[in-house]
């Protein structure tokens, strides 16, 4: 009873937000649609018994992708005319790609209806092991080549958008805090005791 | 408590929900009487390290001020300023102070004594914890005013780069407990060093670790020395330079929330919880949420006195800080720690 409450309350919520996501005028609105969409979809996630995948997705959605989206969304300067003027040109293309989406959406639906799809427990694990346990178990083994080659393929992106946006720059000298923390006052200062006028040397 | 409502007339479902209801209510409360006195005892330490009295009028040792200041905020009025996203300024200090709240569901008070106890515990805290950077990044932008606007960009990037390296220094913890459930990362602390001291903190493979994660819950709370996101000195008062009344209440409350949330996952995570630190019959006569709170409270001082003592750091500092220091530092103990595992517990070599 309060799961079903539950699932309608989550599955409500992100159908709308989802709607709202597309439908909001300011930009920053639909990604904050779009959040609130992540944070639903985790709900539903916990229902189905996959907490890992629910807690990911906050984390990494919500807590840093969503985060950057809304970093570079607010810094830009919203000009709702200029963003309506491309509309004629783009709406072709664009319904086809949504006349695409919904026809797929349509044949996973038939797909289960028909009885196509075996219908299995979304999150088939065996009694009394975790999700975490479950997940690492086949990841480190079936799918280590290919976890490990996803990694490869982040490591590199990280590597080329450092080497994109890097640029040594000559004409600022940065705080070098090693050499700063290192140095004496003897580094610095020299006690003399020079003779009654005959001054010192530098 | 649970079992007692469902086998009552509510049935399993309602009787679940309303004991669950009690049981938040139970930890809210005492929460926010906590944040109060919270707050009042962080004015008097800052106070006595400047050689001040610090809030000494309203009730005994001015031990009512914080409920007199909350009175004050209650009564005025909340302005809305006519350029601000109304919606959005709005709902920005009501999730600050939610996201504070929620995350005790999964902190163990003692044996049995937690209200959600779930698999993947620390991975809530995580996840709640990465959620309250959007309480300071949308009042910064709804309030449509300069200075929030930069401080909300120094929260994103200031949150975004300490949860990475708060991630690294969380693993080996898991490593070592076996498990992502607090109660029982708590479990593996009872007699973890010489068999008789009980946390991981006591343990010299694990004690840089928990030094590294204090320092980066300051930066994450945006308590002083980082706390650049309400610099005076150069934005007036931050993200809440707009905000008044309760809404301005709910910010402050929110703000020591998580700073009271982030000493207990210390507690929890580095220093065995509700275990007494050493592993010792008559001390557990001493109940465990006493421990606890005792070691919340410890780490709260710590917190003030950081704040009292260190002087604010600039930006680029903070981020060479994160991403240059803790955050290579962190790895290469993943590596260690795991090694170290691997060998010892496991067995790699034999």
């Amino acid at each position: 009873m309060i799961q079903a409450f539950a699932f309608y309350l989550f599955a409500t919520i992100v159908v709308a937000s989802g709607v709202m996501t597309i439908g909001s005028r300011n930009p920053v609105h639909s990604v904050l649609w779009l959040i609130l969409a992540f944070f639903n979809a985790a709900g539903l996630f916990l229902i189905l018994g996959a907490e890992f995948i629910a807690m990911l997705l906050v984390i990494v959605y919500v807590g840093a992708v969503a985060v950057l989206f809304l970093f570079v969304v607010m810094m830009l300067d919203v000009d709702f005319a200029e963003l309506r003027a491309g509309f004629a040109r783009y709406w072709p293309f664009a319904s086809l790609l949504a006349i695409l989406l919904l026809s797929e959406l349509g044949l996973t639906v038939g797909a289960w209806t028909v009885g196509a799809l075996q219908p299995v427990r979304a999150a088939p694990t065996a009694n009394g092991m975790s999700n975490i346990q479950a997940l690492g178990e086949v990841l480190y083994t079936r799918y280590l080549y290919v976890f490990e080659g996803a990694g490869l393929i982040l490591l590199v992106a990280m590597i080329g958008a450092i080497v994109l946006t890097h640029r040594e720059r000559s004409d600022v000298r940065p705080q070098r805090v090693f050499r700063q923390v290192s140095r004496r006052p003897g580094d610095a200062v020299v006690n003399m005791h020079p003779g009654v006028g005959e001054g010192i040397e530098l | 408590m649970t079992a007692w409502f469902q086998s009552t007339w509510l049935g399993a479902g309602f009787g679940w929900f309303l004991a669950t209801l009690i049981l938040i209510l139970l930890i809210a409360l005492p929460l926010m009487l906590a944040v109060a006195m919270v707050i009042y005892a962080d004015r008097k330490i800052w106070a006595a390290m400047a050689l001040r009295r610090g809030p000494n009028v309203v009730g005994p040792l001015g031990l009512l001020q914080s409920f007199a200041d909350g009175l004050k905020v209650f009564l005025k009025e909340t302005i809305i300023p006519s350029g601000a996203n109304r919606g959005l300024f709005i709902i920005a200090p009501i999730l600050t102070f939610t996201m504070a709240l929620v995350g005790w569901a999964v902190v163990p008070f003692g044996p049995n004594m937690v209200l959600a106890n779930i698999n993947v515990g620390l991975l809530y805290l995580l996840a709640i914890s990465s959620m309250g950077v959007y309480g300071v990044i949308i009042a910064g932008w709804a309030s449509n005013s300069k200075y929030p606007f930069y401080s909300a960009l120094r929260a994103a990037a200031q949150m975004v780069s300490y949860e990475v390296s708060v991630g690294f220094v969380l693993i080996p913890v898991i490593l070592w407990a076996d498990s992502f459930n607090l109660s029982r990362i708590i479990e593996a602390q009872r007699g973890h060093v010489f068999g008789f001291l009980n946390g991981f903190g006591f343990n010299p493979l694990l004690f840089p670790m928990s030094v590294i994660f204090l320092i980066s819950a300051m930066a994450e709370t945006a308590r002083a020395p980082f706390d650049l996101t309400e610099a005076e000195s150069e934005l007036v008062a931050g993200y809440q330079t707009e905000y008044s009344s309760m809404s301005f209440a709910l910010f402050w409350l929110g703000e020591y929330g998580n700073v009271l949330l982030m000493c207990g996952m210390t507690s929890v995570l580095f220093w065995g919880g509700w275990l007494p630190p050493v592993d010792w019959w008559p001390l557990y006569y001493v109940p465990g949420i006493l421990w606890l709170f005792a070691k919340i409270g410890f780490f709260f001082f710590v917190f003030s006195w950081v704040k009292a003592t260190v002087p604010r750091y600039r930006y680029d500092q903070l981020m060479r800080l994160g991403w240059k220091i803790f955050l290579p530092f962190s790895l290469i103990w993943v590596v260690l720690v795991s090694g170290y595992l691997e060998i010892v517990r496991y067995g790699a070599l034999s």
